[in-house]
């Protein structure tokens, strides 16, 4: 046996900045080791040491967002968190980034997001049995947007749709800035019964240490240093090696085979290989459970010849889980495996050591302390600083070509409310996403009660779980441009909008998880954008009494040409009573009443019409009444619940007015409105109104003494009724006439893009 | 009665058909890898990527032992069920006439359409009418129905369409708008929509389940078929 200190070489300095280490740092891991490291060790160092591993630029930030509620079962630091939702049951979740292997690669970039984030939910033990993602691409006129959409989309359904886990719902929105540096965030939730939930940390001196799945492979390598805590820049086709394959084939085989060694309770501790592979993996299981762990290489199956230990333990490969087994129960692993055609090696144990000690046969090539690896990466205080004036460039005006291409004979009226609605329909960002979810599976598993388009969250029933009548309800949100406005009302928005979302169908949040997409923290105005979102974040989720379970930071996302937009994505879980109250958006019954509920306070800054026009983004936004979207949100949810509301949709991007024409599209119905009757107000100051945006407004319809409830509760101002097969209002002294089917034309503008 | 549903390796749809069957009738999950199809009266095969699919789609499970075992019960006039991938299976094992081809979009498509039935005289379908229209969604990429003119004619003449899609429903570019057949002694069907997804109003769509009750009303009395 060697000793790996006299395999290290003199001074790896330079080797180590080529991994993306700094001077200081790569001397901390000299002083850890007592030594200077050798190859392997500073790899393994490099990627633990990552950004992407270690969250150093986020990690203090992030200790400011609440962890703690009623419902929480399991907080950050586990694969996922997990929530109770009633009758023995669990509900596991988490969101993710894949942005950069996605801008190199979208189709499998894409793909194995959606697989990593399944493996993080049945790593705790849950099955997963939803899927939903969040996307940003450049604006639709480029074709590496296309290639990008059309890539990720197809690469999400190939994943998801071949593992038989529903993709139940989703957000993608397309601005500039996103150009060159997409973003595909995947969310996925899984049920456990409560006390089948496992835990990552390592245990049991003598336990066998198994790797099951896949062989590992020279894919991905550096995945987690080289792609996700660098920034892009041209020379991206050299990284295209460091973007994993997906093979959900094997994923679904691994998948099953875990739970079914979960069930029978043969298994000590299971974690899933992720970002820097078996190093990682190994060593927060042994941080965790506060134990060593001696790994020989020579006994990982891999699927090429001749690979270096250190590209055996930095691999990405895809489909791999590393669990701890007790000898005794090794036996009956091996059995379940075999049945499922799984590959699970036995390459190592569990020692007192507290010591990372990697063998190749019988040579020792590595020796890490494993509080080294985990915890002492240093931390960096974020050096914020608010920039003198908004650093994104105004979006080009797109006003005129939308209206030549939706209208008539209204291609000359910019001013004509008509005419800027279908504008807003047809437009990128409030087009019907159909052409993109129609390439998902949402029905497998039997519990989608709500599809895409058809209610603001989707709502999942539980009956074949419990027996009874509950469901679950999950949304995802995040609006970039706003946040780049205004990072801190810009991220409640973000928040307030996805509770909004619960609460139209009836669902109260448990939980939330988020992935905060941003440019280079090293950079002041990139810090000062991640701190103000997050003190927002906080803000707004210590108001509506909902914790943080766990979640992902993305950083680094910028090219030549500037950071995205700040970007944080939010996924909420929610509870219903009973699955068969929940509302859609769609209008239902001809005479139903239309109303809006709460007071939002829309204005054009930061909204679409300013977007479509070429306005320069402001550098703030409105301030919003946080208690006050709350009271509404509950009124709201509380009707739903109580079977009083038709249809229940909150009004988001582009206004009232376009909430309404969804609503009527999502029903086949129309509605006259009279909200603006009789008024001698000219249309630009009527303007604000009808396109302006704000968080807090609901669009409810349904028998007038329902809707007299609701207004007993919160301001609720009814404005018209169902019926007819047009959306007709007066406007000032003009009157606003759209048939059903010219709204329908313009909502499907995105179906060209697919074409 | 007794139905059993085929559990490939890269099934997904398996625990959804079984919801549908117990419906029913009782239901149990047949292994790929075993020859014993339990006493089930009705086998149906279901929807998903039996052995991943990474060849052409169904190309691999015909050779499974369940298989083996699906095509001599089918043999000997047992009711066989294929639902997507277990149509494609039932097709490249030879039970059914055609085959499956990439859609006309080439993309995977999930939407909810109506069908048609075409013919109400199988034991698929003996509890609907010829005419009825049915919501049921599809979810695929391969669903594109395909035979030969001659075998397409003969399929027409000899009853053989089961389901057609509905005007403005084809999602695939189906011939004829076939979305279901069966073989010649009406005994093995497939069909590209999934009626296991349409037996509950709360998820869409109960239309599916009269398939399942029309096999549960066959099995328990063949003649009236």
């Amino acid at each position: 046996m060697s000793d790996p200190a006299a395999t290290a070489a003199a001074d790896l300095r330079g080797e180590a900045r080529a991994l993306g280490l700094t001077d200081s740092e790569y001397d901390l891991i000299c002083d850890k080791l007592g030594r200077t490291p050798n190859g392997l060790e500073l790899a393994v160092f490099s990627l633990m040491w990552s950004e992407h591993c270690a969250y150093k630029h986020s990690k203090r930030l992030l200790g400011r967002l609440p962890t703690e509620g009623p419902h929480l079962l399991m907080g950050p630091g586990e694969n996922a968190g997990a929530v109770d939702v009633g009758d023995g049951l669990a509900i596991a979740f988490k969101v993710e980034s894949h942005n950069h292997p996605s801008a190199v690669e979208p189709f499998q970039g894409a793909a194995t997001g959606v697989g990593g984030i399944m493996r993080d939910i049945f790593a705790v033990g849950a099955r997963p049995i939803a899927v939903l993602d969040s996307l940003r691409f450049g604006e639709l006129d480029s074709a590496r947007s296309r290639y990008l959409l059309d890539g990720a989309v197809a690469g999400i359904g190939h994943y998801g749709n071949s593992i038989g886990v529903p993709t139940v719902g989703g957000e993608v929105y397309f601005e500039g800035p996103y150009e060159q540096n997409c973003l595909v965030n995947a969310m996925c939730l899984g049920i456990a019964p409560k006390e089948r939930l496992i835990r990552s940390a390592a245990a049991g001196l003598g336990n066998h240490l198994v790797l099951m799945g896949a062989r590992t492979g020279r894919d991905g390598i550096g995945g987690a240093s080289v792609l996700a805590s660098a920034e892009l820049g041209d020379d991206d086709a050299d990284k295209r090696p460091t973007v994993q394959i997906g093979d959900p084939f094997e994923e679904k085989k691994v998948m099953e085979a875990c739970l079914e060694l979960l069930d029978r309770e043969l298994l000590a501790s299971l974690q899933d290989l992720g970002a820097a592979g078996l190093s990682s993996s190994s060593s927060e299981m042994a941080s965790k459970g506060e134990v060593g762990l001696d790994i020989d290489v020579s006994k990982v199956p891999l699927r090429e010849e001749d690979m270096e230990p250190f590209e055996i333990m930095v691999s990405e490969s895809q489909e791999r889980m590393l669990a701890v087994v007790e000898p005794e129960q090794l036996a009956a692993v091996e059995k379940v495996c075999e049945r499922w055609e799984v590959r699970c090696t036995v390459i190592g144990e569990v020692t007192d050591t507290r010591r990372m000690r990697i063998f190749d046969g019988d040579e020792q090539v590595g020796d890490m302390p494993v509080e080294a690896l985990v915890d002492d990466c240093p931390l960096y205080d974020l050096e914020p600083e608010e920039p003198a004036e908004q650093i994104y460039p105004a979006p080009k005006r797109t006003l005129d070509e939308l209206i030549a291409t939706t209208g008539d004979d209204r291609a000359s009226a910019a001013d004509d409310p008509a005419a800027i609605l279908l504008a807003l329909l047809a437009s990128s960002n409030l087009a019907s996403r159909r052409p993109l979810f129609e390439q998902y599976d949402a029905l497998v598993q039997s519990r989608t009660v709500r599809r895409p388009e058809a209610a603001d969250a989707a709502v999942l029933q539980l009956v074949h779980d419990t027996g009874g009548s509950t469901a679950i309800a999950i949304s995802i949100d995040g609006n970039g441009r706003r946040v780049a406005c205004d990072p801190y009302w810009g991220t409640v928005e973000a928040v307030l909008e996805c509770a909004s979302n619960l609460a139209c169908v009836g669902a109260e949040p448990l939980g939330l998880t988020n992935c905060l997409n941003f440019g280079n923290p090293e950079k002041p105005h990139v810090a000062w954008q991640l701190s103000r979102s997050v003190e927002g974040m906080a803000d707004a989720l210590n108001q509506l009494g909902v914790p943080v379970v766990g979640g992902n930071v993305s950083l680094y996302n910028q090219s030549g040409d500037g950071p995205i937009y700040p970007t944080p994505v939010v996924g909420m879980v929610g509870s219903i009573p009973d699955a068969k109250r929940t509302a859609g958006i769609g209008f239902a019954e001809e005479g139903h009443v239309v109303a809006m509920c709460g007071t939002p306070q829309p204005s054009l800054a930061g909204s679409e019409l300013a977007k479509l026009r070429g306005e320069p983004l402001p550098t703030s936004l409105a301030p919003v009444d946080i208690a006050a979207v709350k009271r509404a949100q509950d009124a709201v949810r509380d009707a739903v619940r109580a079977g009083d509301l038709a249809s229940a949709h909150d009004m988001a991007e582009g206004g009232v007015l376009v909430a309404i024409a969804e609503s009527c599209l999502a029903g086949g119905i129309g509605a006259t409105l009279d909200f603006f009757g009789g008024d001698d107000a000219t249309y630009a100051e009527l303007e604000p109104y009808l396109f302006g945006e704000a968080v807090g407004g609901f669009i409810v319809s349904g028998p007038r003494d329902a809707i007299d409830r609701l207004a007993e509760r919160v301001p609720t101002d009814v404005f018209g009724s169902v019926g007819g097969d047009r959306l007709e209002l007066p406007v000032g002294d003009r009157r606003l006439s759209v048939s059903l089917d010219e709204l329908r034309m313009a909502h499907s503008a995105l179906a060209g893009a697919f074409s | 009665m007794k139905f059993g549903v085929v559990r490939f390796p890269g099934s997904c749809d398996e625990v959804d058909a079984v919801l549908a069957c117990e419906q029913q009738g009782e239901a149990e999950i047949l292994w790929h890898g075993d020859r014993d199809l339990k006493g089930a009266d009705v086998v149906v095969v279901p929807g998903g990527f039996s052995y991943g699919d990474y060849l052409r789609v169904g190309a691999i499970a015909q050779f499974s032992p369940v298989m083996d075992a699906v095509a001599e019960f089918a043999r000997a006039g047992g009711p066989v069920l294929g639902i997507c991938n277990g149509f494609q299976v039932l097709c490249e094992a030879g039970l059914l006439p055609g085959a499956l081809l990439p859609n006309v979009e080439l993309r995977f498509v999930c939407r909810q359409v109506d069908v048609e039935v075409a013919n109400a005289d199988t034991p698929f379908t003996r509890q609907c009418a010829e005419g009825d229209v049915l919501s049921i969604p599809v979810k695929h990429t391969t669903g594109r129905y395909y035979a030969p003119e001659t075998t397409l004619a003969e399929i027409e003449e000899r009853g053989q369409v089961v389901l057609r899609y509905a005007e403005d429903y084809n999602p695939n570019g189906s011939a004829n708008g076939i979305a279901g057949v069966c073989n010649a002694e009406r005994n093995v069907m497939g069909l590209m929509p999934h009626p296991e997804h349409a037996v509950d109003p709360l998820t869409g769509s109960a239309d599916g389940a009269c398939l399942f009750a029309s096999l549960a009303a066959h099995a328990a009395e063949p003649a009236a078929a």
